[in-house]
């Protein structure tokens, strides 16, 4: 009874609660963000469209990627990871998910941005389905708080499509 | 008590969250500057189509320790509802091919464990402390054990 290992270990208990309802309230604070993002993303230019000779098509591309994530960022937040995914249909495929760029937004600062640039990962297909195909650039965004609960959302921009020929 | 509670917490966990592994502690640095070494993130598995840009939790055949990277690439079969998914960690320069089984280029859906929801920073170097230096490890196991035995509760 109140010998100083009771103490100590009652004290522990409570710095450890407190602790862990601090890291849940703020977790919880980012409920109450609504966040009004907005991207713009252009295709330049088709650098390059070939078939694989495992039969495979990809395509390389110049895109010109705008976006305004600020609204993203709470005080808990760490940093935002923001991609741009083609997205399509093929016989085989109900859905097709290629990531074209992706980057990391450490701060509220970095979080309108104007970006030129080839797609940083190769789009392939599995298969040869993409000459004259339709598909949606989607941008996703993942927030990552300091701690608790991550949150993801996307904006699809439908309307982008293919040549027709192989260049 | 102490083991017997610490046990039910973690099935109830199992239970709620739908995977093996509820609960991970990140061992390496390829998902910085999200995730860092100590860190544990908190899982859940269910029946959701997986989808770019999740941070999954997965096993390679021949691996021990799971890992965890983001999804860069989806195809999900239209007849078997199968997926093929492949991964990167955020810090590497290259995809996960290389990790995966010689000859493997994609994932499926029974090699993922879990997918990320949350996370907490520096909780999980307990663990990693215990793992990498095991002297520390049995001093704290006596010292709990003697605890318990000279416990007057």
């Amino acid at each position: 009874m109140h010998s100083f290992g009771y103490r100590a270990n009652a004290l522990l208990t409570f710095a450890v609660t407190i602790l862990a309802l601090m890291c849940a309230m703020a977790s919880v604070s980012d409920n109450f963000n609504t966040p009004t993002p907005s991207a713009q993303v252009q295709v330049l230019n088709i650098n390059w469209f070939q078939k694989q000779p495992n039969g495979n098509d990809e395509v390389s591309m110049t895109l010109n990627i705008s976006a305004d994530l600020q609204s993203l960022f709470t005080w808990n937040t760490k940093q935002v990871f923001v991609f741009l995914a083609a997205e399509y249909e093929t016989p085989k495929n109900s859905l097709n998910q290629i990531s074209l760029w992706d980057g990391i937004i450490p701060s509220k600062e970095h979080a309108k941005f104007w970006i030129h640039t080839s797609n940083k990962y190769r789009f392939i297909d599995q298969g040869s389905n993409l000459q004259g195909k339709e598909y949606n650039l989607t941008m996703h965004w993942h927030v990552m708080p300091k701690s608790g609960k991550m949150f993801a959302d996307k904006i699809v921009m439908p309307g982008y499509r293919l040549p027709e020929e192989y260049r | 008590m102490i083991v017997t509670s610490a046990l039910i917490i973690w099935k109830a966990l199992m239970c709620i969250t739908g995977s093996e592994s509820p609960v991970v502690v990140v061992l390496s640095e390829s998902m910085e500057p999200g995730f860092k070494r100590g860190d544990i993130l908190f899982l859940h598995m269910n029946r959701d189509p997986i989808r770019a840009g999740e941070i999954v939790v997965f096993n390679v055949d021949g691996r021990e320790i799971p890992i965890v990277h983001r999804v860069i690439m989806v195809h999900d079969r239209k007849d078997t509802g199968e997926v093929d998914v492949l991964t990167k960690g955020d810090k590497n320069d290259v995809d996960d091919r290389l990790l995966y089984v010689h000859g493997q280029l994609w994932l499926q859906r029974h090699h993922v464990m879990g997918r990320a929801v949350g996370f907490l920073p520096y909780v999980g170097w307990v663990t990693i402390i215990m793992t990498e230096k095991p002297i520390i490890k049995y001093i704290l196991i006596s010292a709990l054990g003697l605890l318990v035995i000279t416990s007057k509760d």
